[in-house]
């Protein structure tokens, strides 16, 4: 049976108001460690997730249940069990009639799918950068993955939608064969038809030479310069974390007291906008809401099928939105905000990282960062550590590398510190690969990047 | 005694197995290997007193892995027939072949006893998923609303994660294994607002390999945490700013859990050591070349790995290549004396026999080697946390784990935690904040003076260790018992970032 008809048929099952989400997911990967395969495989899934709304003391509760769904006969079995969820548990307090709407043209289309196909050419591409590895004395190391999600959505209103987001990366890491130097490189890709392995690895064995001259240097603050990478997975959590009911109850770093948030407060004296757009062209991702949770403590399972719409969050340097489901909109007499899955950063700069690496006299230009987490909520002070390369630039060149270090930085205080923003470039983050692919982020310039001890991890 | 669910003994589990094996042998596979699992995640968080999010999760499939020609294949899918089961075998061996051009050697397995037909169940009361919802529900929300009468909690936010995993495995060999475990996450959060910001604290409560009973009284006290919680807070939110420096710390094994896992569990495990995690989760530098010579720790430093300990979350009967559950010794005296094993890294370093640590965290993923229960064990005569408080001039006193960070070769953390309490000539003398101690891993644990004795001893966890690509989480328990840590680097967390 089609997904489609498999949305139809919980939807005539069902006995109270609900959303019924397909996705049919196919996935290949590879990878691979010391110039040799490790793991390899192909996925197939096809999930079923019935979301369930009903009255309870004090309002309306859900229930949502999730199952691979072969075929029919377990759609019943979906349709009762977040129904039995939904009429045991408390009122939520986000709860909202559901999105109505009607179905959407070509909403029972085929689903799209991907196999192991698709990376074979990258296959014997690796198998060249393999050889050539080996005669350079280098090890490669790496992950590429594709997979393609179809997602058919209704409500029980007779709102349709159906979606396809392919999403693809590779992520590349060499070192030399003493294991003291690594550098990396991760690209985003929605069918690796633009992955060029050769000048990926070409682009690797330049920074290894990069790091032929080793230099020590002591923690303090260092004038930085942040790829657009290390950029994205700073943005992306300072995003995670940017939940309106949150940021009033005085709950988060967007608070600005007694009820109030920091929408309108300037973050940065730069032409800085950091927005999401799920039409923005190469980072396209579905226009509607199709996850019951967001990483910002907002639930939207309520707010199935609802339009994902483009949202500045920071606007010229100024907060200008928070993440908002329908529930706390209503409360407050807000608009909804639901995310869309990409992050866009933009300030103005026509520089590309070349251009300011040139115009650095003395400073640190990182590769990535690692192992990103929170330590005070109330800043959003993160800790994480450098990785794969962190190397000094004086007089517009690059002299060496040096050692890693961890670090202790707000994003937020990073934003109104920054002292150049370069031309935004679609990039793979590194901390958060597994979360987010769609990103554009410009490097910047930090004039005091607080590096805070030493790592001895090369 | 808890039993294996019928709803998973009534699939037709050897019926697939059967199907997926005669193909791996009429393909010509060396090996191959076939995994049936059903796991039932059950999830609800609250905010206040209301429902934030009610999921549950039912994952349901089976997975092909082979060895065709030497080089590794797999496949998975959801299709429950014995068609489909050997159809996978088919699209295994499609991508054992177009790995072949990356794979230089040929895969070699250690050798392993077969296990006809096993089964194993772990150890709990009362399966959560037998209980009604508006049980479990109503108990968490009880909590919360004594914790939001309190003076001084503004809000609260709360977890209860239920998980129950079954897992049917066969391979060529005769090995055929069923096996059920059970595992149960409540956390609790207190918030309070006001002029000065606002600040959390949560239960310390370990996630645990227990049914329902945990929540009622068997394994923890949680109604006599939640009555200390509020003052406890407000005493956090009163407390001054430490003044960062070098200190003598006695970590809880609420907290010191955290720091053996990222530091000893993760730089002990054999696949990080060799580079299979180099592009990713990272390496150890604790390197397989120091094998029984490194330096780890101080004298009284005992760790073991384990797959067999009562509420461990991760204990099971036979890992995910069907080598049965064990215990061993990582380091001794202080030395490192082992890693954590799967059969292939085994066989390439000589080591004979797995130790069990392959672990696949869906029938959608490939087994990987995982982490077992890594714990430090107490001494016996090892002093009570009075004792070890009562041996600090100047120090701190560290309780429940918070934020944690580390290098990837496992050199450089920094950990904070829920609640810090100076300690003046060997008395704790009141809360302070901002606290987060950063160390080298080899320094920190050769600075280790003393463990506490068996009533000092937690088992600690988490449910989400991360590893892999694709990302793969695996439960994980960590035994401790208090211990001191002399001059360990104590940094203001208010000091770090902007302010300077």
């Amino acid at each position: 049976m089609t997904a489609a008809r498999l949305v139809e048929q919980a939807l005539s099952i069902a006995t109270l108001p609900c959303v019924v989400i397909v996705k049919e997911r196919t996935e290949a990967n590879l990878r691979w460690a010391n110039n040799a395969l490790t793991t390899n495989g192909e996925v197939r899934r096809r999930t079923m997730t019935v979301t369930a709304t009903a009255p309870v003391d004090g309002g309306r509760s859900s229930g949502s249940v999730t199952r691979q769904v072969a075929g029919p006969d377990v759609v019943p079995s979906i349709v009762a069990a977040a129904e039995q969820i939904a009429r045991s548990g408390p009122a939520a307090e986000d709860a909202m009639p559901l999105v109505s709407g009607d179905a959407a043209i070509g909403w029972q289309d085929e689903p799209q799918t991907t196999s192991i196909d698709i990376l074979a050419g990258l296959a014997n591409q690796l198998g060249d950068a393999f050889s050539r590895a080996r005669s350079q004395q280098e090890l490669l190391f790496g992950y590429a993955e594709h997979s393609v999600t179809t997602t058919y959505l209704g409500v029980s209103t007779g709102l349709r939608r159906r979606g396809v987001q392919p999403t693809g990366r590779l992520e590349f890491n060499a070192k030399t064969a003493d294991l003291s130097s690594s550098a990396w490189v991760g690209v985003a890709t929605r069918d690796f038809t633009d992955v060029d392995v050769a000048l990926r690895h070409a682009e690797l064995t330049s920074r290894l030479g990069w790091a032929r001259n080793k230099i020590s240097l002591a923690p303090g603050r260092y004038e930085t310069l942040l790829p657009p990478g290390a950029v994205a997975d700073l943005m992306i959590y300072l995003h995670w974390t940017a939940g309106a009911r949150d940021a009033e109850e005085g709950q988060n770093a967007f608070s600005a007291g007694d009820g109030k948030t920091k929408i309108g407060q300037r973050f940065s004296e730069l032409p800085i906008t950091v927005r999401s757009d799920p039409y923005f062209p190469r980072l396209e991702c579905l226009p509607f809401v199709e996850s019951l949770a967001t990483g910002q403590n907002v639930s939207l399972a309520f707010d199935g099928g609802l339009d994902v719409i483009g949202v500045d969050w920071i606007s010229n340097g100024v907060l200008n939105e928070l993440v908002r489901n329908r529930g706390q909109a209503a409360r407050t007499g807000l608009e909804p905000t639901p995310p869309a899955d990409n992050l866009i950063m933009e300030g103005g700069g026509t520089a590309s990282l070349d251009d300011m690496i040139a115009r650095t006299e003395r400073g640190l230009l990182l590769t990535c960062l690692w192992y990103i987490r929170e330590v005070d909520p109330e800043r959003l002070l993160l800790t994480g550590l450098t990785r794969d390369g962190v190397y000094l630039i004086e007089q517009g060149e690059i002299v060496g590398a040096v050692n890693n270090f961890r670090f202790n930085e707000s994003p937020i205080e990073l934003l109104g510190r920054l002292t150049e923003v370069g031309a935004g470039e679609q990039t793979q983050c590194r901390e958060w690969s597994d979360f987010v692919n769609r990103t554009v982020m410009p490097p910047v310039r930090v004039p005091d990047f607080n590096m805070s001890t030493v790592s001895q991890a090369s | 005694m808890p039993e294996l669910d019928p709803a998973f003994l009534n699939l037709p589990l050897p019926m697939l197995a059967d199907a997926a094996l005669t193909r791996a042998t009429e393909l010509g596979c060396d090996h191959a290997d076939v995994r049936v699992e059903r796991l039932l995640d059950s999830y609800r968080t609250f905010h206040d007193l209301h429902l934030e999010a009610s999921t549950d999760y039912e994952t349901l499939g089976i997975c092909v892995r082979v060895v065709h020609s030497g080089v590794w294949g797999f496949a998975a899918g959801i299709e429950l027939t014995p068609d489909a089961a050997a159809d996978l075998v088919d699209r295994a061996v499609a991508t054992a072949k177009v790995s072949r051009p990356l794979t230089p050697g040929t895969i070699v397995l250690s050798a392993e006893p077969t296990y006809p037909n096993a089964s194993w169940v772990s150890s709990y009361e009362i399966n959560p998923f037998d209980v009604d919802d508006s049980e479990k529900q109503g108990r968490i929300l009880d909590l919360c609303d004594r914790l939001l009468s309190a003076p001084g909690v503004s809000h609260t936010s709360a977890v209860l994660w239920s998980v129950q995993e079954n897992k049917y495995f066969a391979n060529l060999a005769g090995t055929r294994t069923t096996q059920q475990r059970v595992r149960l996450q409540p956390q609790i959060t207190a918030v309070s607002v006001g002029d000065f910001g606002f600040a959390t604290m949560r239960t310390i409560a370990p996630p645990a390999g227990r049914g329902w009973e945990y929540l009622i009284g068997t394994g923890h006290d949680f109604d006599a945490e939640i009555a200390q919680l509020p003052e406890q807070l407000a005493e956090h939110v009163a407390a001054p700013s430490i003044e960062p420096g070098a200190y003598d710390l006695v970590i809880d094994a609420s907290n010191l859990f955290l720091t053996i896992h990222e530091s000893i569990g993760h730089a002990t495990e054999l696949d990080r050591a060799l580079g299979y995690e180099s592009a990713y989760a990272g390496t150890s530098f604790a390197t397989f070349d120091q094998l029984d010579t490194l330096h780890y720790g101080s004298p009284v430093m005992n760790v073991t790995g384990d797959r067999v300990v009562d509420h461990g979350l991760s204990t099971i009967g036979y890992d995910d290549e069907g080598v049965a559950a064990q215990q061993f010794d990582i380091i001794r005296d202080g030395t490192l004396v082992g890693y954590q094993l799967n059969r292939e890294m085994a066989a390439a370093k000589g080591l004979g026999r797995s130790n069990g640590c392959a672990f696949a965290d869906s029938p959608g993923s490939i087994p990987m080697q995982r982490m077992p229960n890594v714990s430090l064990q107490p001494d016996p005569a090892g002093p009570s946390t009075e004792e070890l408080i009562s041996a600090v001039d100047q120090g701190i006193y560290i309780v429940g784990d918070k934020s944690w960070s580390i290098d990837m070769q496992r050199y450089n953390f920094q950990f904070t935690g829920q609640r810090f309490f100076r300690i003046e000539n060997g008395k704790l003398a009141g809360q302070v904040k901002d606290v987060a101690y950063q160390a080298t891993t080899t320094d920190f644990w050769r600075s280790l003076e003393a463990v506490g004795n068996p009533s000092t001893y937690l088992l600690g966890g988490a449910f989400n260790c991360g590893k892999g690509q694709p990302g793969q989480v695996a439960p994980v328990s960590h035994g401790c018992p208090a211990a001191l840590f002399r001059g360990v680097n104590v940094l203001n967390t208010q000091a770090e970032g902007s302010a300077s």
